[in-house]
């Protein structure tokens, strides 16, 4: 079984030779160059975008206009919104849209968000919905330089928090962020938490922590995205040497890792990266009800997720979509979302429900890198990440 | 195998309509997997084509250490679960005893469970018997993958084994026990030459099932097992890299028709016809110490094996904070509750699971049947080629055969990949080869002279079919249904098809529940788990019923 041990470092260095070859993103030709675009690596990490990037370059697309489409004249429009296999909204709110619109929306589910924005981008021009609602920052320029989006500049996006707005061309539109944080079981904990992602590297937490792989799971990422914010390009590399010293876990999922290793499924460890909502669904979800959350977050901890949605380029009614986008921004979806998916609304003017008042507080200043950094270096860096924890 | 003697002529007529039927079933069934298989992967292989990739991912150790475990893995897996299931079926094809019936039935619920559901009772279990520890930490191991896919793949051993072995005339036996063989020699010398057909038949089943294994690889393996499906799995749906997903899809394929070309010639090589005897009839009380030690041994092997995994399953589906209750269960069924965790409720998710499964078992039905009389035709080309070719989808990763049917099936006439049927169809494609296989191996072990007889005594075609195929060909459909049921209740695709969250299906409604934390969501999903296995076990107990009412006993 020994030679086993080996395989990861030749995985790796072929899954490089690979990417170099296959240049990353989309399999079309034309994107061939955008890897090296922001691959600088004496250039430092920053949460801010680069305009010269082609994520961000202008597309040349013509935006969506809906100032001369009469309303009336789309009514009757069935319309599909696709989304990733977590999404929930509660009974009728899509029926509000249609009461006003006469639009009728039905929803698609794919599986996690990778395997979602996949699928837009094998089916570009040819979608199989009309909105897509989830794409998140980690996989924003992915989907943008496949060119999977039509530009439409809501009306309503006066009332959306200007840090979520990652576009400038308008082709997604924040609809809801979340934090990706490292929760503790409060009472399991006999040294004091944990409060900073450098204690857990520490010897009085050997073996409590567990997080995700995160080539397969969005938090897993986060976290993996949260070191190499806090401690730059060069630096996360070591933490992470120390922390699989310190006998961290890695599973593949979130499920696995809440439900397995963590002590809210029976296993034996306090520390789990999870999100910063996690405590409010342990407070609402509890057998019986109980009056504070058993978990809390590790708020140095947390790295921001920002989710948006688009309409789908070659979807037959772009205008009835756009329509659909406005809607998604109303109060009847953002004050609906937070009890159904655990995220807070992207508007300002949404009411959150108070267990997410008094038990989510909004990390002031979350952990965040520029989505077409993360385009640029994701294989890289989880190739690199591998090589380590595997060691 | 000698050429069939030549029948004698039954009257033109029928002969004429026989043959004319036969060519636009043929079709039919060719033209079921070329649109919802053959041609969607052909797609997305075509579209993820690049030879620089090709030469590269060949060309590097990293990826034949990749395959050659992959290979390994699958190799070994069947190896244990045959070992594992024969003395089972066994049991089960030879004695007759209460709870028979029960125990062909437990045997198959592993199959539905949620890979996840089985990794959380695995682990779990592990941790119990103190497996956990170093040096006989099973998770992240080799081994932990080998015990899992043999709890899961077990039933099709000792189903499709137990079956045919059921009604293969005994006398042999009796007649080298009375010649004075031991019963590990009889089982050597006699029985297991007569079991080759439907040992090879199965071991190919399991074989693929092993091979394109994607959850047990992801949550018991670790990080360092890796296979090919999964690989092709990480660049197609995280990666995007459509061309190296492609490429190891290939490589999948072509492991995959080597050896399922290996394991057709030896099945032709080694077929043999059989005489075939009503089970009731061979069938034998448990009377003598042995035969009771076997038989305590069987049942010890599915206690330890299925048992135990279920049973911590109960157990936390019942465990709440004030001891043992029903409060979980109760739970699926309230949708008033202010934020409700599932769209709809826990038992209309059972609905919806036994629609999609009955749904997906009679398409499967209904052209595995087909294709198992093709496959066991006398035109050795044809029944070769049906053979492979309805396997292929067992050996396909699922990622694959969704993602080229969103490519494929986008333009009239075959605009299908939105459809709300186009899962249960999917879900069929995978049954399909279990009801071929079983039917088509039991027909091949007809002997020719009872058809010959009957043809001889003046039976046109249909009546020799009716009353000489088709009841041994019926024993075989339902085993194959069974399983084909199983695939569609349980978790087979879930990750690569479109799916309307309105209509969550049980493993749908466990995978969202688990998504989220809080005790209310981890309990029910543990109970919804629980229903889905005793909801399995009661289909196929009646699916079971239901050939007794429609063919009757041999």
């Amino acid at each position: 079984m020994d030679t086993v041990l080996t395989w990861p470092r030749r995985l790796v260095a072929c899954a490089l030779l690979l990417s170099l070859i296959a240049a990353g993103c989309g399999g079309d030709d034309t994107t061939t160059d955008t890897g090296t675009a922001t691959g600088d690596p004496d250039q430092p990490v920053s949460p801010g975008g680069d305009d010269e990037s082609p994520c961000f370059a202008d597309p040349g697309l013509t935006p969506i206009d809906i100032s001369a489409t009469d309303p009336e004249s789309l009514a009757g429009t069935e319309l599909t919104l696709v989304a990733y296999d977590s999404f929930l909204v509660s009974d009728g709110v899509f029926e509000v849209f249609e009461q006003d619109t006469g639009i009728e929306v039905s929803v698609l589910t794919s599986a996690d968000t990778g395997t979602m924005v996949s699928e837009a981008i094998l089916t570009v021009g040819d979608p199989v919905a009309d909105v897509m609602w989830g794409i998140d920052n980690t996989f924003l320029c992915r989907a943008l330089e496949a060119g999977v989006f039509l530009p439409y500049e809501s009306a309503n996006l006066d009332v959306v928090r200007d840090e979520l707005l990652l576009d400038p061309h308008h082709r997604v539109t924040p609809v809801d962020f979340s934090d990706m944080c490292v929760n503790y079981w409060i009472d399991a904990l006999d040294p004091p938490p944990p409060t900073s992602i450098a204690d857990l590297a520490e010897p009085e937490y050997a073996r409590s922590f567990v997080t995700q792989n995160p080539e397969s799971s969005a938090p897993g990422m986060g976290f993996l995205l949260s070191t190499i914010a806090t401690f730059g390009e060069d630096g996360w590399q070591d933490y992470w040497r120390r922390l699989a010293e310190n006998g961290v876990a890695v599973t593949p999922g979130w499920t696995e890792a809440y439900y397995g290793d963590f002590i809210a499924g029976g296993g034996a460890r306090a520390i789990v990266m999870s999100y910063a909502s996690s405590p409010v669904a342990e407070l609402i979800f509890a057998d019986p009800p109980v009056d504070t959350p058993p978990t809390a977050s590790l708020l140095d901890s947390c790295f921001r997720s920002i989710e948006f949605a688009g309409v789908l380029a070659g979807t037959d009614h772009p205008e009835a979509a756009a329509l659909l986008v406005d809607f998604l921004l109303s109060p009847t979806v953002q004050e609906d979302i937070p009890l159904n998916m655990f995220v807070f609304p992207a508007n300002t003017e949404a009411a959150l429900p108070p267990e997410f008042e008094e038990w989510a507080p909004l990390q002031q200043d979350p952990l965040t890198i520029a989505p077409d950094v993360i385009e640029a270096k994701r294989d890289g860096w989880t190739e690199e990440w591998t090589e380590i924890v595997l060691r | 195998m000698p050429p069939p003697a030549p029948v004698d002529a039954p009257p033109a007529r029928a002969r004429r309509v026989v043959a004319a039927a036969r060519w636009p079933i043929v079709a039919a069934v060719a033209g079921f997997l070329a649109v919802f298989y053959l041609w969607p992967v052909a797609s997305i292989l075509w579209r993820g084509r690049s030879w620089s990739t090709i030469t590269d991912v060949l060309g590097s150790a990293s990826s034949w250490r990749i395959i050659w475990f992959t290979l390994w893995q699958a190799l070994a897996s069947t190896a244990l679960t045959v070992m594992v299931g024969l003395p089972v079926a066994h049991v089960i094809a030879r004695y007759r005893f209460r709870g028979r019936a029960l125990l062909r039935a437990a045997i198959t619920v592993p199959f539905v469970l949620p890979t996840v559901v089985v990794a959380a009772a695995f682990l779990s279990l592990s941790d119990r018997l103190g497996l956990d520890e170093d040096p006989v930490r099973l998770p992240g191991t080799a081994w932990a993958i080998l015990v899992a896919h043999v709890f899961f793949n077990v039933a099709v051993v000792v189903r499709t084994v137990g079956g045919y072995w059921s009604q293969l005339d005994d006398t042999p036996e009796a007649a080298a026990r009375t010649l004075g063989a031991g019963r590990i020699r009889t089982f050597v010398h006699v029985t297991a030459p007569r079991l080759r057909p439907a040992l090879l038949s199965t071991a190919a089943i399991v074989f693929l099932f092993s091979f394109t294994s994607f959850g047990v690889v992801l949550i018991l393996g670790g990080l360092r097992r890796v296979t090919v499906e999964t690989e092709i799995w990480r660049y197609a749906t995280q990666r995007t890299d459509f061309e190296t997903a492609a490429t190891l899809g290939l490589v999948q394929l072509s492991v995959v028709v080597l050896m399922l070309v290996a394991n057709s010639q030896l099945q032709e090589r080694l077929a043999v016809t059989e005489r075939t005897r009503p089970p009731a009839e061979v069938e034998r009380p448990v009377v003598r110490p042995g035969e009771r030690g076997l038989l305590a041994g069987a049942i010890g092997i599915v206690a330890v094996l299925v048992g135990l995994p279920l049973s911590v399953l109960v157990e936390a589906s019942l465990a709440t904070d004030g001891g043992y209750g029903l409060d979980f269960y109760r739970a699926l069924g309230e949708q008033d509750q202010r934020i409700p965790l599932l769209p709809v409720s826990g038992w209309q998710a059972v609905a919806n699971s036994l629609t999609w499964g009955l749904l997906a078992t009679g398409i499967a039905t209904v052209v595995g049947t087909a294709a198992g009389v093709m496959a066991a035709s006398r035109r050795r080309l044809m029944g070769r080629v049906t053979d492979i070719a309805f396997l292929l989808p067992l050996g396909t990763s699922a990622v694959l055969v969704g993602f080229g049917m969103l490519i494929a099936l986008d333009d009239a006439p075959l605009d299908f990949r939105t459809r709300w049927w186009i899962v249960p169809v999917a879900q069929a494609v995978v049954g399909v080869p279990f009801v071929m296989r079983t039917v088509s191996t039991a027909l091949r072990s007809i002997d020719t002279r009872l058809r010959e007889a009957a043809a001889t005594l003046g039976a046109p075609p249909p009546v020799v079919w009716r009353e000489i195929d088709l009841p041994i060909a019926s024993r075989a459909v339902v085993v194959g249904a069974a399983f084909a049921f199983a695939v569609a209740v349980g978790e087979f695709g879930a990750t690569a098809f479109l799916a309307r969250p309105q209509r969550p299906t049980v493993p749908t409604a466990i995978f969202r529940l688990l998504g989220r934390p809080g005790d209310l969501a981890f309990g029910q999903a543990m109970a919804l788990s629980v229903i889905l296995v005793l909801v399995t076990g009661a289909a196929v107990l009646v699916i079971e019923k239901l050939r007794v009412a429609v063919a009757g006993e041999l």
